[in-house]
């Protein structure tokens, strides 16, 4: 397990591989569907971004309403692919990392690799564990989205495992290649 | 005549919600106990571990287990001798309204799929299934479902002469092309017969089944435990990192179709397969 803090270096950026489990700490932004459509149309309309992207990362999230007295709901990652229409044009601007669960298109890889940054896979369905790794949270922007509404969080933590490397491997073709050839062998 | 209460109705479709949401069904959290037991790749096996602890979490917790807290799929089987004092359907939305309301549930629905995409905010309308039988109860099954999972899901009209083979080979393109995004292990029900629109109801029909029945004509029930033996072959494993376990269990339900067809469809439900039944 490799503890992580944020904004990540370089270095740490690019010594990180496919299939390497890390426990982040520190501040990440979510957005999915409805918020990266808004962020696009703002890029093109040359307006400026609620937040600064330079090596921030993007977490998939729609949390359920927090209960009263609490911080956050339930909030896992959602399925990363309906963001790769989106996803290399934020990278190009100096995202740094992706965190979600599910396969990314290829060029989304090709985005990662060009511009050295990250793709994490956070546990699908596991809700009410992540909640307790999340420390404060705030609407940033686009509140009337709801639970798509822009949050800024402090997570301490945050179990999480490579699965895109600034080199391109994808842990989703390795790990599954790893285990079935495992298998032939054993 | 037996007589119903929408009251009564209302009450037990928000209990059903709110539940469902948050307590991980028994045959789900063992079948994932035994996959946690079984699993021989360290990525997967705590993979399992996390969500172990998350079901734990979640009931001690009053969370949901899944941020995805879905589309509410309501079974209901009506006795031909129940009266429902006024709206059936009413009382299910209305129950639905209420639990994703007093349960902190995420509302997840929108009015219009194509054009107008706005969110319903109170999370209705449930997708109702009605089916008439015999004597004077009211069976509702509450199902959230969420869409990770439902986006994996397919329907395919194979021709009769595909066989066995043709039913094994779509299985697995299904499980395949789903990979890593329906949060694997997954619940897997397969629908093979009917027509078009009944062979996905029988799919989704065999995914609510009880984990670790099978199918009473023996021969289903043999592809059911081949089809499982042949998905978890395929290496994808907990989270789709690689590993063992890509599927917790197969049920498949079947109905008499034309001569000239062979209906097959594959519903994939994440390993939050939650549900709740009560008999009124």
């Amino acid at each position: 397990m490799i503890k992580l803090t944020l904004p990540l270096s370089h270095d740490a950026i690019v010594n990180l591989e496919a299939g390497d489990q890390v426990l982040l700490s520190g501040t990440i932004y979510t957005a999915r569907d409805a918020a990266h459509k808004r962020l696009i149309g703002l890029l093109n309309e040359g307006k400026e971004l609620p937040f600064d992207l330079v090596d921030q990362i993007i977490y998939y999230v729609g949390p359920t309403p927090n209960k009263p007295g609490e911080i956050f709901g339930s909030g896992g990652p959602t399925t990363s692919g309906r963001m790769d229409a989106y996803a290399p044009t934020l990278l190009d601007l100096g995202l740094k990392g992706m965190i979600g669960k599910g396969l990314r298109q290829q060029s989304v890889i090709d985005s990662i690799q060009k511009n050295e940054a990250l793709y994490f896979g956070a546990i699908g369905g596991a809700g009410a564990y992540i909640k307790s790794c999340i420390t404060s949270c705030e609407i940033i922007a686009f509140e009337d989205l709801g639970p798509e509404a822009i949050r800024k969080l402090e997570v301490k933590d945050f179990p999480l495992t490579v699965v895109i490397d600034s080199k391109g491997n994808d842990l989703y073709k390795l790990g599954k290649e790893k285990y079935l050839r495992g298998r032939t062998n054993g | 005549m037996r007589e119903i209460s929408e009251k009564e109705i209302i009450e037990v479709v928000k209990t059903m919600c709110i539940d469902a949401n948050r307590q991980l069904p028994k045959d789900v959290t063992l079948a994932i106990d035994r996959a946690y037991q079984c699993e021989d790749s360290d990525l997967g096996k705590e993979t399992l571990g996390i969500l172990k602890e998350n079901a734990s979490l979640a009931y001690e917790t009053l969370t949901p287990i899944c941020q995805d807290t879905g589309m509410v799929c309501a079974f209901v089987e009506i006795g031909q001798d129940v009266h429902v004092q006024g709206s059936l359907e009413g009382a299910i939305n209305e129950g639905v309204r209420l639990g994703y309301q007093e349960g902190y549930l995420r509302k997840s629905v929108v009015n219009d799929p194509l054009f107008d995409r706005k969110n319903t905010t109170d999370n209705t309308p449930a997708i109702i299934t009605y089916d008439i039988v015999e004597g004077d109860q009211l069976k509702i099954i509450i199902a959230p479902k969420g869409f990770g999972s439902e986006n994996m899901c397919q329907t395919k009209m194979l021709k009769p002469s595909d066989g066995v083979q043709g039913v094994k080979d779509f299985v697995l393109k299904v499980v395949e092309d789903a990979g890593p995004n329906p949060c694997p292990p997954i619940v897997i029900g397969v629908g093979i017969g009917g027509s078009f629109d009944r062979v996905a109801l029988l799919s989704k029909k065999a995914m609510l089944r009880e984990i670790g029945t099978h199918h009473e004509d023996e021969r289903y029930a043999a592809l059911e435990d081949e089809l499982l033996t042949m998905v978890n072959d395929l290496g994808i494993g907990p989270a789709g990192y690689g590993g063992k376990t890509t599927a917790l269990s197969l049920n498949i339900e079947t109905y008499p179709t034309h001569i000239a067809g062979m209906p097959v469809a594959v519903s994939i439900c994440c390993h939050v397969a939650r549900h709740k039944e009560v008999i009124l």
